[in-house]
């Protein structure tokens, strides 16, 4: 891992190494069936769902119908209470809005929550070529960090890792940061937890400025609200001077009454618990009590151009609870780190290409990152049609039409690859239309057997870049049939 | 053109579809969600609280408004703190039978010295029994966030029944969005390593609730 996403392989190759690392899929396999089966508990206990759900996916829904209106009032109620906002249209934007604020504060250093957008537009890497370190707070963020390392899950981001990796990561990675782990430190998850305690507290109670993400913005009150379970959010969030909080667009909720249908939805979707620990409220800034500062960051980066997509639209009403990743059987297999973004498993499949775009191999092979199971659907809390999305991006892939990209409508070309597939198919089509074709091809395949690899090829190649080849067998059942009639199973 | 504006601009012309006519408050929200999961009398109130907290590995304390210093002395004695912040509401007989020496939290005092604080005891703005939360809204009785945050044993005082509503729905009515707020659901926990849950990160590893009988 060189700890970007950047340059990474399409989807297909991607996976094809992680599914061949059997502590990768056990670590993913035994976390990912532990929280779906407690979210399923969690969520049994409200009798109401199906309808909390309905009016989540209903208050989103009105808010990006009416997306613009929800934005300026946000804005004006942030700056009644105190606070300042920004407006970034890309991620570079972002970033330089943020380099330039911290810089503005005289500091050199800055705590960070856990925050899905920073990841996607690259924050700390950008912080870091400004001068400017940034320090992950949250225990598997830090992990991550620490590692040079990359998310590879939207709650628990250091999934991919056991406890025995954690403990060397911290051993040989701690001291370069600050203060080092203990020299007898074992692989227990209490003394890993005590470790990064003592480790970031010393960051806690001298950072100057915080960064943060933020799970809802309220329109009607410019309240913002966070999330999480450790308290290193709260420490983030109060102790600092400055704190700057960097938020996508679709995060907007119109009214404080809302918060009453997410603050249900989301701590039994994503943690299945009735109620995270921690969750923090605040509204622009407060007097002698906590940041003097408070600048909110309003993030585009690909949204509008989603946004503009009457399909795929409804992937903005995500609220990156992740319960979609925990039932995915290709992300259960694949691993996060093989979606190439902040944003793994069946979101991620449909998110991502429209964030960024298809132009790249990688983001063109997402939409097909799925068998269209269906059970992402069932278990969205806001009821996006996960495989309605998909497919929708397939067509677009394959077919071409028209986009928007950073606001501006283009006609998308089909993508090269799929051609060689189309014409894999034609063929196929050509050898079970003549059955002696197909004959001499099935002997001339079961005699060359100890030969082929596991990919094909030529223009076979589409195909098998994201399937194994199935072995041939000895003889094919014409043969076989022809040699015995069946008889040996008739008797 | 300012980012707000091309931002803005995007915005309207992404929503090209929706209707020039149609008002945000066309789109229909159906609210037919319940306000309440059960019905409870306030004893069983109460009691779905601090059964939801323990559940949670918050330590619930029972007791009524004349034992309530006794309790909190015994509270701090166990914990073995020698210094105990309180917030500058408090009410005083609370602590009137508190050895530890008392720290007031000032605007000047700075984390650090928050930092080598053993206890902190406050008051609470609500309760909510269905999840098992406390929320602190910055209240005199309450205190700045940091002040439940950074110590190591958070002493919760709540008024049973009348700070104790059944639901989330119901929270957010009792709450003033002006003020900073602060939801805590049990102590500081991860489940971030083989999502085996710890208690006990940065934020508070004890978190003791007393529910007070008026």
């Amino acid at each position: 891992m060189s700890g970007t996403y950047l340059g990474m392989p399409a989807f297909p190759a991607a996976a094809a190494s992680s599914t061949q690392d059997a502590r990768l899929r056990g670590n993913l396999r035994h976390a990912t069936h532990t929280i779906r089966d407690k979210r399923a508990k969690a969520v049994a206990e409200l009798d109401d769902w199906a309808r909390l759900r309905a009016a989540g996916a209903a208050v989103k829904d009105r808010t990006l119908r009416h997306l613009d209106h929800y934005l300026e009032q946000l804005e004006e109620s942030v700056t009644a209470a105190g606070g300042q906002v920004h407006w970034a249209a890309d991620a570079a934007e972002a970033n330089a809005i943020v380099a330039r604020l911290v810089r503005e504060t005289g500091e050199r250093e800055v705590v960070k929550v856990k925050s899905m957008a920073t990841q996607e537009t690259g924050l700390n890497r950008a912080l870091a070529e400004a001068g400017i370190s940034a320090y992950e707070t949250d225990l598997a963020e830090l992990i991550v960090q620490l590692g040079d390392d990359l998310p590879s899950h939207i709650l628990v981001p250091a999934i991919h890792r056991n406890r025995g990796e954690i403990r060397d990561i911290f051993r040989e990675q701690m001291a370069r940061w600050g203060r080092p782990a203990p020299d007898d430190l074992s692989d227990a998850p209490a003394a890993l937890a005590e470790a990064a305690r003592l480790h970031l507290r010393e960051k806690f109670l001298t950072a100057k400025v915080g960064i943060s993400g933020a799970n809802f913005m309220v329109a009607d009150t410019g309240t913002l609200v966070v999330v999480e379970s450790e308290g290193n959010g709260r420490m983030c969030l109060t102790l600092p001077e400055t704190l700057i909080s960097v938020v996508g667009i679709e995060k907007v909720v119109p009214t404080w009454q809302d918060l009453e249908i997410f603050l249900q939805l989301l701590p039994r979707s994503s943690t299945a618990e009735r109620m995270n620990p921690y969750t923090s409220m605040w509204t622009g800034t407060t007097d002698g009590d906590g940041p003097r500062t408070f600048h909110l960051v309003l993030l585009d980066n690909g949204r509008t151009d989603t946004l503009a997509d009457t399909v795929g639209r409804q992937a903005l009403r995500c609220i990156r609870c992740s319960a979609c990743l925990n039932v995915c059987p290709v992300y259960e297999r694949a691993g996060g780190h093989a979606y190439g973004s902040a944003y793994p498993g069946p979101i991620g499949a449909i998110l991502t290409p429209q964030l960024r775009g298809t132009a790249s191999e990688l983001d063109a092979s997402l939409p097909y990152a799925s068998s269209l199971c269906g059970a992402c659907y069932e278990v969205c809390p806001v009821a996006i049609d996960i495989p309605e999305v998909l497919v929708h991006l397939r067509e677009r892939v394959v077919q071409g039409g028209r986009v928007t990209r950073r606001g501006v409508k283009t006609v998308l070309k089909p993508a090269k690859g799929h051609a060689a597939e189309r014409a894999a198919m034609r063929a196929a089509g050509f050898a079970f239309d003549h059955p002696g074709a197909l004959r001499a091809g099935q002997r001339l395949a079961a005699r060359t057997r100890r030969l082929h690899p596991r990919r094909l090829p030529g223009p076979g190649r589409a195909w098998t870049d994201t399937r194994d080849l199935p072995p041939v067998p000895a003889e094919s059942f014409r043969d076989w049939w022809r040699r015995t009639r069946g008889e040996e199973r008739a008797k | 053109m300012s980012s707000r504006d091309v931002v803005l601009a995007r915005v309207r012309r992404a929503l090209a579809d929706v209707p020039r006519g149609e008002g945000y408050e066309d789109v229909p929200v159906p609210r037919d969600y319940l306000r309440v999961h059960g019905s409870r009398t306030p004893e069983e109130r109460v009691a779905l609280l601090a059964e939801r907290l323990a559940e949670y590995r918050a330590l619930v304390h029972h007791c009524a408004e004349d034992e309530v210093h006794m309790l909190v002395m015994r509270l701090l004695a166990e914990h073995g703190t020698q210094h105990v912040l309180v917030p500058p509401g408090l009410d005083p007989s609370w602590m009137a039978a508190a050895d530890p020496v008392r720290i007031h939290d000032r605007a000047a005092s700075t984390a650090r010295e928050l930092d080598a604080v053993g206890s902190v005891v406050t008051g609470c703005a609500v309760a909510i029994a269905e999840t098992g939360t406390i929320v602190l809204d910055g209240s005199p009785d309450q205190g700045r966030r940091r002040i439940s945050l950074v110590p190591d044993h958070h002493i919760c005082v709540v008024r049973v029944p009348d700070q104790v509503v059944d639901s989330v729905p119901e929270a957010l009515e009792r709450l003033d969005p002006v003020r900073p707020l602060t939801w805590i659901s049990g102590p500081s926990a991860t489940s971030d390593i083989e999502l085996d849950r710890v208690e006990g990160v940065h934020g508070p590893r004890k978190l003791e609730v007393v529910l007070l009988s008026e």
